[in-house]
């Protein structure tokens, strides 16, 4: 597959490339919960994402004709949408609405795919995940799959088709962080298309840890959203990301029980 | 004395709207449809009967009695 730059990707050594396209940002957002469409605006070009989650719902009909349009503020020109199936408790419900938003999107065919298993966890339902998977597939679309944190799942995910797999690292909104760190690196070990930890995160150091796991990237919402100030948590997480990118790459230390002096010990003179 | 054509009245025909029983007259394309509804030119997309109405065919697609239609757009989510 040919790889194509991102219009907004800087040069850089270690993009993110999803469906053959290249991204300079690992971390990717929601717009949902905000308190209003500048705050919106204003937190996702803080967090200096590239590929941004939107809902599909039903328009209101007869009211608020003129209400602002979350396009008007992440332009599709800009930002690479990434439609969601949120809400979606059905392989059916979640099909019909990829198919809605590809044609909203005028063809565009990245849609990020969640079939609900129930409202108190919004835990995916796996079997209905899978079979949505394979008619959208089939249908052409290109899958970012929202999924738990099986690595037999996640697998199974990748060999139909997928071309990211995203498991969650903690309920969605639950800001618990990630719960299962050694499933999300057996997940990443075992795959081949890139691993991002999609819901769960609650603070900056839960997105670095996510990638010192080694983890392609992060989509997170709530985190960003529901924080005291919105704007500062995004720059919070846009580093956290990098940072925890970095010392991937970097590789840490192993683990020792004993102390390791920093300062020679020759010459000293006491 | 110039003879007028006189229209006959229109026929009223029920159709499902996002989820609400509505009325409009019958031999209503797609675009006239979205006219009626002060959405022309919207970022939105057309579903009738499950099946999705692709941009390009709304002036020539004619809504039938008893259409379910969804009308949708992108919101905030994540």
């Amino acid at each position: 597959m040919s790889t194509v730059m991102h219009p907004s990707a800087a040069v850089s050594g270690d993009p993110l490339i999803i469906a053959g396209v290249e991204y300079h940002s690992r971390l990717l957002v929601g717009t949902g919960k905000y308190k209003d469409m500048e705050e919106t605006r204003a937190a996702t070009e803080a967090s200096g994402a590239e590929i941004v989650t939107v809902a599909i719902r039903r328009t209101n009909i007869g009211q608020n004709a003129d209400e602002p349009n979350l396009l008007d503020v992440i332009s599709p020109q800009q930002y690479t949408l990434l439609p969601n199936t949120a809400g979606c408790y059905t392989a059916e419900d979640a099909i019909r609405t990829c198919r809605l938003a590809r044609e909203l999107l005028d063809g565009h065919d990245l849609v990020k795919l969640e079939v609900l298993g129930d409202e108190k966890t919004l835990f995916p339902d796996i079997m209905q995940t899978l079979q949505a998977t394979e008619v959208l597939v089939r249908d052409g679309f290109k899958i970012m799959v929202y999924t738990n944190d099986d690595p037999i799942v996640a697998k199974r995910f990748e060999e139909l088709g997928c071309v990211a797999v995203m498991p969650l690292a903690a309920p969605i909104g639950s800001g618990l962080g990630i719960r299962n760190p050694y499933n999300i690196m057996t997940i990443v070990e075992n795959a081949t298309v890139p691993i991002l930890v999609d819901a769960g995160v609650g603070t900056a150091s839960d997105a670095a840890l996510a990638m010192e796991l080694g983890c392609d990237g992060v989509l997170m919402n709530t985190a960003i959203a529901g924080a005291r100030d919105p704007v500062l948590m995004a720059s919070a997480m846009k580093k956290g990301i990098e940072a925890g990118r970095e010392a991937y790459r970097a590789g840490r230390i192993p683990r020792k029980r004993f102390a390791s002096a920093s300062s020679p010990i020759d010459g000293t003179f006491f | 004395m110039p003879r007028y054509y006189v229209a006959p009245p229109r026929k009223i025909m029920h159709i499902i709207l996002n989820g609400d029983p509505r009325e409009f007259p019958d031999s209503l394309s797609a675009s006239q449809l979205l006219q009626d509804l002060g959405l022309t030119g919207k970022r939105l997309a057309l579903e009738i009967n499950r099946e999705i109405v692709p941009r390009s065919t709304f002036d020539s697609h004619i809504i039938q009695p008893g259409d379910l239609i969804e009308i949708v757009h992108a919101i905030g989510g994540g």
